[in-house]
């Protein structure tokens, strides 16, 4: 993926050493904008996640919170009014019989008949003296004559006027739990009034359960369980946490570690009673829906993130692509346009110097033909072949300069085309016919493969034959003796023709396959090559608004590919400026 | 052709002296003016057949004699002998009427074949001219001289 996207990014293979800074340059912008796009997008998306994430968690505990304190006041209630109830009862009786009725058996187990049948739960009823003695009792046990002078209970009542006790397992070992009342007498006296009754907070328990997870039950001040609990355990059980500091008001403890969970306990100590009514949630069930709606976002979120990535690595990769291709092609045209100015400066400076040159050598030419004119007219000097030899030898030097500062203006020259319509393979027929002689004497073969699917094309003829006379001059410099010159030329479907005019000559190394368009630039310059025919044939092809690419090889051979639009002034969109190599 | 009458019209003067004696040995007679105002002094003077133009002078620009010359004397032959050879000076001089348009240094021998050309064009264009005269003026009979002369000729 990653080699994929960097391939992309670099769009081509370089080979050039000096593009490998530029190009850890663009990599760098990708990397730099990829990132900073991301965190930009990314950055806001996982803050907003956070948040949601903290508010919502926040909301779900205050919830659960709330939801356990209800629970815990409507259980409190539910007891509490149990046991007012219950007390009152046993008030009333106090209240509305003398001692002497309750000390009645008769009288007290009608009572008792009574109570049961209007509350329940009474098992027994009796009626304890100031010394602490059961001066009556009604119920299934033979408890009269007891003496509870010594119990708990006994000094508890005696202190505050009315007891409820604990619970604890009676004699048929059912639950129980005792109220007693202390009613004072008209001498001064009191008596106490007991009733044993059957354990029956479970079920009211489990009537105010408001969810099935939540754990409603009630201890006493030392933390044994006086109902049964789910989460600890059966009846006079020892629940295992702490038990809470008293408070008249609900109380809810948020968060409390029991054997690897989170429990929200809610409290609240039931008045005039040893009991403590408790509610246990679990926090991770009341946690569960925001949990899984946790999950889903976290998921939808994992899901966006992926795609905004893909989708910035996707634009990224490709805007910086675009950079680079836009930043090659100002590259590319930055050389066209150095290169084109450096040809027309150099152009504009083999102008100058034929221009001056050409005076002095119109004078030597003058002089030395003048000299050699009065030797032709004395006969003495006519005869002597080694002074007109001489004189022959300097004009012909004035020839060859001339020649040299010919080719430059015509370098330097920048003609208008002249159009007309050019039958490709016979223009190269009549370059061919120049240079006919040459070949044979050199036994050079020249192969001509020009399809005839190439359509006659307007061009300027002058020009078409200076450029082919110029490359196959060049060919045939460029071998000994034999060797193969070959033309070739094919249409392309933008309509251009494409000519591939190559040797088997000696090639050229990459130094000077470099300069080999450039003016003076020559290899054979001790053979007399003036260097200006291929600088004068790269300007042609470009005012014919075709471009010229070269390739070589040493000892192998070159060849030299022209592309030529079939309509005149119609460039093509790639034009390459340099010669490749 | 002894009788072709060259002006040689350049500012470099040892190449215009030189060359001067070298026609003259040709058989022509030859004349040189080393600047325009002389060149056109020269022409008033006496009128050449044939004229060496230079085109870089340094008073009166080469095109501009040219121009001028074309215009008062029409049958004057003007050859453009110039170190400055471009192909929009070339044009432009054949448009005004140069003969032929040459390039420094020349071969004596090109040069002179040149001026025997311009020569005979300029009889012919001058026999053509005057025949046009005669026979505007009715003497229909020298006209048709003057044109079967120039047959002969050929």
């Amino acid at each position: 993926m990653k080699q994929r996207i960097i391939q992309n990014i670099q769009g081509m293979t370089h080979t050039d050493p000096k593009d490998h800074r530029e190009e850890l340059n663009f990599r760098l912008i990708w990397l730099l904008s990829f990132l900073l796009t991301a965190s930009f997008a990314i950055v806001p998306v996982i803050f907003f996640a956070v948040i949601d994430y903290n508010v919502t968690k926040h909301s779900v505990v205050a919830d659960a919170v709330a939801q356990t304190s209800r629970l815990t006041s409507n259980n409190w209630r539910s007891v509490a009014f149990f046991f007012n109830e219950r007390q009152n009862a046993l008030k009333y009786i106090v209240h509305d019989n003398r001692f002497s009725a309750l000390n009645d058996i008769e009288r007290l187990t009608a009572i008792l008949a009574s109570l049961r049948s209007s509350f329940g739960g009474f098992t027994d009823l009796g009626v304890v003296d100031a010394n602490g003695i059961q001066r009556t009792y009604v119920g299934p046990y033979q408890l009269s004559g007891n003496d509870y002078s010594g119990q708990s209970w006994f000094v508890n009542v005696v202190e505050k006027g009315h007891f409820i006790s604990e619970v604890f397992y009676g004699f048929r070992g059912v639950p129980h739990m005792v109220i007693a009342i202390k009613q004072a007498l008209p001498n001064g006296g009191y008596y106490i009034l007991r009733s044993a009754i059957e354990h029956q907070l479970s079920p009211i328990l489990s009537e105010d359960k408001t969810t099935e997870n939540s754990d409603a039950f009630i201890i006493n001040r030392s933390g044994t369980l006086q109902t049964p609990s789910s989460t600890f355990g059966d009846v006079l059980h020892k629940i295992p946490l702490d038990v809470p500091a008293f408070s008249k008001e609900t109380e809810v403890i948020e968060s409390l570690k029991y054997q690897g969970t989170d429990l929200i306990v809610g409290y609240r100590y039931i008045p005039d009673t040893p009991y403590i009514l408790m509610v246990v949630n679990e926090k991770r069930n009341a946690m569960e829906t925001w949990h899984q709606s946790q999950m889903a976002l976290i998921r939808y979120l994992s899901i966006s993130i992926t795609i905004i990535l893909l989708g910035i690595l996707g634009i990224t990769t490709y805007l910086v692509r675009r950079l680079r291709q836009v930043d090659k092609r100002r590259v590319k045209y930055l050389h066209m346009a150095e290169y084109s100015n450096k040809l027309a400066s150099i152009g504009r400076l083999a102008a100058g110097v034929a221009h001056e040159i050409n005076n002095p050598l119109a004078i030597i030419n003058e002089k030395a033909g003048l000299v050699k004119d009065m030797f032709t007219f004395k006969q003495d000097y006519k005869e002597d072949p080694r002074l007109m030899e001489t004189m022959d030898s300097i004009l012909n030097s004035v020839v060859r300069c001339s020649r040299i500062t010919r080719q430059l203006l015509s370098f330097a020259r920048h003609m208008h085309v002249s159009l007309q319509v050019i039958n490709l393979k016979k223009l190269v027929h009549e370059v061919l016919g120049f240079l006919s002689k040459e070949a044979e004497f050199r036994s050079i073969n020249v192969v001509i493969d020009i399809g005839d699917d190439i359509p006659d094309f307007t061009s300027d003829r002058g020009k078409l034959q200076q450029i082919f006379l110029n490359i196959i001059n060049n060919a045939f410099s460029a071998m000994t003796t034999g060797g193969t010159v070959t033309v070739h030329a094919n249409k392309l479907p933008n309509d251009t023709v494409r000519i591939d005019i190559s040797d088997t000559g000696c090639g050229l190394a990459p130094e000077n396959l470099k300069h080999m368009f450039e003016p003076f630039f020559s290899t054979k310059t001790a053979a007399g090559g003036t260097g200006l025919g291929l600088s004068i044939t790269y300007s042609l092809v470009h005012e014919l608004d075709g471009r010229i690419d070269v390739k070589s090889e040493l000892g192998k051979g070159t060849t030299f590919t022209i592309h030529l639009p079939l309509e005149p002034g119609k460039k093509e969109e790639v034009h390459a400026c340099t010669p490749s190599g | 052709m002894k009788d072709i009458k060259v002006l040689l019209v350049d500012d470099e003067e040892e190449f215009v002296k030189t060359l001067s004696e070298r026609i003259k040995t040709r058989e022509m007679g030859s004349e040189v003016a080393f600047n325009g105002k002389e060149a056109l002094s020269k022409l008033e003077e006496k009128l050449p057949d044939v004229m060496i133009l230079d085109f870089k002078m340094p008073d009166i620009d080469g095109l501009q004699i040219l121009e001028k010359v074309k215009k008062a004397y029409p049958g004057v032959q003007v050859v453009m002998l110039t170190a400055h050879g471009t192909a929009e000076i070339e044009s432009k001089a054949r448009e005004l009427g140069a003969f032929d348009y040459l390039q420094k240094p020349v071969n004596i021998e090109t040069l002179t074949k040149v001026i025997e050309k311009a020569y005979t064009y300029k009889q012919k264009f001058e026999n053509t001219m005057m025949a046009a005269t005669f026979a505007e003026a009715g003497d229909f009979e020298s006209a048709k001289k003057l044109s079967e002369k120039k047959k002969k000729k050929k």
